[in-house]
């Protein structure tokens, strides 16, 4: 079953590929096959939910040594919400993508794209991680460069610079990892991990992972290349990369940090505590500085990265399972807020704020739809942000943390004075009337209103049904922090 | 850039290329060699007659686009997969047939794969150097 | 060996972050090769420096004998070489591109994406 997860997006992928000479029928196969994804990860998730875990040995080479999938919670839930997020993008799309780009490969590197995410998301061996984070890279820094205006190329050289860097790195650590342990499986490499006694060169090599995945999930001191580059990317793309892939360098972390460097924890958590308030804060404080609506909503994805990584730092049950709840809300909320920017930028023809204006009276539902993602992310009850910072909040504050948790409340009232300027900038204030800017003269169609619905909608669902929702997130930080059924349903049936 | 020298000696130099590359390709799965590095020899001996006569010259010498060339292989790749699925066992196990025949040696699925990925690695390295050739 | 692969591996490294740190695009890039190239020779060392024979069966033996050397770096260094190679191009093909819209080769004048899009269009730069 896990199969199927990565064979229908390959599959589709290379019949976009080989069908580009007829791109008019690109959105209705783009569709179908992320319908289907969505489909198979629904099913991966009913049989995981119960606590087991899945697992396939590809080409029958017994783990630890041949190809290993894994399914636990934590990553079924990871596939769904990418499912949930490509299906949406898969029907915005239609809107954005004209004939032409559909032509050049756009849907093709789409579902490219995501079977690289859910790869990485369902691997059970380091490096095979590396390879599905270049499979997925690659098809991101083309989907980056697709419109190739001068801006564009300029955020994808960043993007792709840093990105290499942290690929580097990366490498790096799988040999040193490889040459103390002598595996690259992640189970056997947990096995082997927490009966070492000599565990300095392991600090080492969880040091250069922490660089490496944190600049993928863009952490303090290394999240430059993020703001100066997701802005640049077409809409849909930005709202695919802003839900998912900095959250492939999170699960990344929390994988690494819950499974295998667990060894002295007063070390490297407290590293990634500091780590977390830093990126909280300075992600907030970027924000307020911002006037284009895309940079705005780039700089709170690293503020909220923070809470997730302080899920990660506080490591306890708890804190891990606001970890994961945190993720689950984010990817949804934030997917949907640069959607809704491309649906106001359609409008008026600017992502500048300034310039922006007199949405909520033009159109009081697009208007709706944006107020329940931005509350949400600014932490207003009963939406889904409120219960994923409370449960992170309320971690700290059991282990009296409380440095961390006086930044993280203040961060989060900087979010909301940062929701409440998009408010009031683009959706209340009059529109001002300049010369040589006007309206497009375009309204919202059905079409790009109904993922956006969708994402609203889910968002309500977790913040009303928070109590189940949580306790799938409690169930993945269990299974995430007690290793032996997850090492047992690897390496069980091999030996 | 023409050169009468690189031209006159691509003639012999190249079909040699090309039958090395399916040397390399078909005894991959036993001994040094696979999909791969067979690719790469194929593309360089395109390669070398793109230097020499120019990327029009090097499309036609390729016959398919670059980009279809590159998905039909993935494609291929893929479907080397699926008889594992389909007679019970995981994907990618490797099925074999009993005769062996001269220097192929074993047929089997594993060479649909490699097949696959020569393709693959011959289309996207064909049109990375008539990408770089076609705006200079 | 034991020694001068260490002693290789540090000077690819420190001449690869040299060159990353670098102005020129073209010497960016080519820092960043060297850092891959740097890497897969590390992961190589990790996998043990033996003489011993590759890691091949016989045209006669059903199974591997005697020792022989450890296969999995190397398939991991294959496999990191192929990678590499295309990001690498990417980048380069990237870079190309990028001089030919904007002409520029600095990359302390490659910040037109970080600015606010008034800014840009004020200057008149976009």
């Amino acid at each position: 079953m896990i199969i199927s997860i990565l064979i229908i997006p390959l599959l589709g992928g290379i019949i976009l590929l080989l069908s580009s000479k007829r791109p008019r029928w690109h959105f209705t196969v783009n569709f179908l096959v992320s319908s289907a994804s969505l489909i198979a990860a629904v099913i991966v998730l009913t049989q995981t939910v119960s606590g087991r875990i899945l697992t396939l040995q590809i080409g029958n080479w017994p783990a630890p040594f041949g190809i290993t999938l894994v399914a636990d919670l934590l990553s079924s839930v990871m596939v769904l919400l990418t499912a949930i997020i490509g299906w949406a993008v898969a029907i915005y799309a239609n809107k954005y993508v004209n004939a032409h780009q559909a032509g050049e490969g756009f849907f093709a590197l789409m579902q490219l794209m995501l079977f690289g995410i859910y790869g990485a998301f369902l691997t059970g061996d380091m490096f095979n991680l590396y390879v599905w984070f270049e499979v997925l890279l690659i098809a991101s820094f083309s989907l980056m460069t697709l419109g190739s205006t001068s801006r564009q190329t300029e955020g994808a050289f960043k993007y792709v610079l840093l990105n290499l860097v942290a690929s580097a790195f990366f490498l790096v650590g799988i040999g040193l990892l490889y040459g103390v342990a002598g595996t690259l499986n992640m189970a056997d490499l947990a096995r082997k991990a927490a009966m070492m006694e000599n565990t300095i060169v392991l600090q080492t090599v969880a040091l250069i992972f922490m660089v490496s995945f944190g600049i993928k999930a863009a952490v303090f001191p290394l999240y430059f290349w993020l703001p100066a580059s997701y802005h640049t990317a077409p809409i849909p793309v930005a709202a695919i990369f802003a839900g998912l892939l900095t959250k492939v360098g999170v699960y990344a972390l929390i994988r690494v940090f819950s499974l295998i460097f667990i060894h002295d924890t007063n070390f490297t958590h407290t590293i990634l505590l500091i780590v977390a308030g830093l990126t909280m804060l300075s992600g907030v404080i970027g924000a307020a500085a911002q006037n284009d609506f895309r940079r705005i909503l780039s700089f709170h994805i690293i503020s909220q990265i923070g809470y997730m990584i302080m899920g990660l730092a506080l490591f306890t049950p708890l804190a891990v399972a606001g970890a994961v709840f945190y993720i689950i809300h984010h990817i949804i909320v934030k997917s949907n807020l640069f959607l809704i920017a491309g649906i106001v930028e359609r409008i008026h023809g600017s992502f500048d704020v300034s310039r922006l204006g007199d949405v909520y009276k033009k159109w009081p539902l697009l208007a709706l739809l944006f107020f329940i993602p931005a509350f949400s992310l600014a932490g207003i009850p009963p939406l889904s942000g409120f219960w994923a910072k409370l449960t992170v909040i309320k971690a700290g504050l059991d282990i009296r943390q409380f440095a961390i948790v006086f930044v993280a409340l203040g961060v989060g009232l900087l979010t909301i004075f940062s929701m409440t300027k998009i408010w009031a900038q683009v959706f209340w204030k009059e529109q001002p009337i300049t010369k040589e800017h006007r309206n497009t003269g375009n309204n919202p169609v059905w079409m790009e209103l109904i993922p956006v619905a969708f994402l609203a909608l889910l968002t309500i669902i977790i913040g009303l049904l928070a109590g189940p929702v949580f306790e799938i997130s409690n169930r993945a930080a269990e299974q995430l922090l007690n290793h032996k059924p997850y090492i047992e349903a690897v390496l069980g049936g091999g030996r | 850039m023409r050169s009468l020298i690189l031209n006159t000696a691509l003639r012999f130099i190249a079909p040699i290329m090309f039958l090395f590359s399916f040397f390399l390709l078909v005894r991959g799965h036993n001994n040094p060699g696979g999909g791969f590095i067979a690719g790469l020899v194929a593309a360089a001996a395109i390669t070398l007659y793109t230097l020499s006569s120019g990327v029009s010259y090097g499309r036609r010498l390729l016959q398919i686009d670059a980009r279809l060339l590159t998905g039909s292989g993935l494609l291929l790749a893929l479907i080397s997969g699926i008889p594992a699925i389909t007679s019970g066992q995981s994907f990618m196990t490797g099925l074999w047939l009993e005769k062996t025949i001269i220097v192929i040696g074993k047929l089997g699925t594993p060479i649909l794969f490699d097949a696959g990925v020569f393709m693959v690695v011959l289309g996207i390295t064909s049109n990375i150097i008539f990408e770089l050739m076609e705006h200079n | 060996m034991q020694l001068f692969l260490p002693l290789i591996i540090g000077i690819l490294f420190s001449a690869g972050f040299y060159l990353l740190l670098r102005r020129n695009l073209l010497k960016v890039i080519l820092g960043i090769a060297l850092v891959a190239h740097a890497a897969n020779l590390l992961i190589f060392t990790m996998g043990g420096l033996k003489t011993t024979r590759p890691p091949i069966i016989a045209e006669s033996k059903k199974m591997i004998e005697g020792l022989v050397t450890d296969p999995l770096p190397q398939a991991l260094i294959l496999t990191a070489i192929v990678i590499g190679f295309g990001v690498q191009v990417f980048a380069l093909i990237l870079a190309r591109r990028l001089y030919q819209q904007t002409g520029i080769s600095d990359i302390n004048a490659v910040k037109n994406s970080d600015v606010n899009t008034e800014q840009v269009e004020k200057d008149g730069s976009l």
